[in-house]
């Protein structure tokens, strides 16, 4: 049977049945290196400030998280972390759950769950900074 | 299909270092996605007020907890490490069989290495 332009190489049942490649691998591929880098500056910068607050208790880390540049970073560091996190699961599970609905599930629960933490996440920090 | 052989074959591959460390940055990735969600809580309890940063403390101050925070400590060095040594590799530098090595064993170091110095500053409260 004729195939589309474009490269497609799939049969046109494969097209129908909507398996194969998506074209997206290059998009996830450049994301997750792209959060890579992202948090390379930002993760020391959490583990430097982590230490230095270690042991002034509550007030310190309070304190360090609700000055402007550290809540910039902290959103920063949520933002690349969780998106970075939710692209390396969902890798792993695609390689290891060989169940298409299992997989599925998974894949939409981790993305959910990422997405989630992320904004209580980044919520707590707005907090820290504007209100408490 | 599930007769079909699996490569590597897992009952007599030889392990290397290149593969071990491999394996170890996912396994760390899947360890810091674990952690992650305990960064958020963290994150919670500081805006919840004292009383709820002082439940989250104690949950992690004890020997368990501990395994835990230095676990959690060494795996983002050596995703970090490594990451970054895959990251040179993307740009196509360090790809020689020798390179790989090299850069392994400084990934292992450097992880090492952090994960100690954090620690002792932490405990010491050098920064301070």
């Amino acid at each position: 049977m004729s195939r589309s332009s474009g490269g497609d190489r799939r049969t046109a049942l494969g097209r129908v049945r909507g398996l194969g490649s998506a074209k997206e691998g290059v998009h996830h591929w450049w994301v997750q290196r792209l959060t890579a880098v992202a948090l390379i500056p930002l993760s020391l910068w959490f583990i430097v400030g982590l230490i230095k607050a270690a042991n002034g208790g509550y007030a310190a880390a309070a304190q360090w998280l609700a000055r402007p540049m550290s809540a910039v970073m902290a959103v920063l560091l949520l933002i690349a972390l969780f998106h970075h996190t939710q692209l390396g699961l969902q890798v792993v599970i695609e390689d290891y759950v060989h169940h298409e609905g299992v997989k599925l599930a998974l894949v939409v629960v981790v993305k959910l769950a990422s997405f989630l933490l992320a904004a209580v996440g980044i919520f707590a920090v707005l907090h820290l900074a504007f209100v408490s | 299909m599930s007769q079909r052989p699996l490569s590597p074959h897992l009952q007599i591959y030889r392990l290397q270092l290149t593969s071990l460390l491999s394996i170890t940055h996912r396994a760390t990735g899947i360890g810091l996605a674990v952690g992650a969600p305990v960064l958020t809580w963290w994150l919670m309890a500081l805006a919840t007020g004292p009383g709820a940063y002082s439940s989250f403390v104690m949950v992690f101050d004890n020997w368990l907890g501990l395994v835990f925070l230095v676990g959690w400590t060494w795996a983002l060095f050596y995703h970090l490490a490594n990451g970054i040594r895959h990251l040179f590799w993307d740009s196509g530098v360090g790809l020689e069989l020798t390179s790989t090595y090299t850069s392994g064993w400084i990934v292992v170091l450097t992880s090492v290495a952090l994960t100690v110095v954090c620690w002792i500053i932490a405990v010491q409260g050098w920064l301070l």
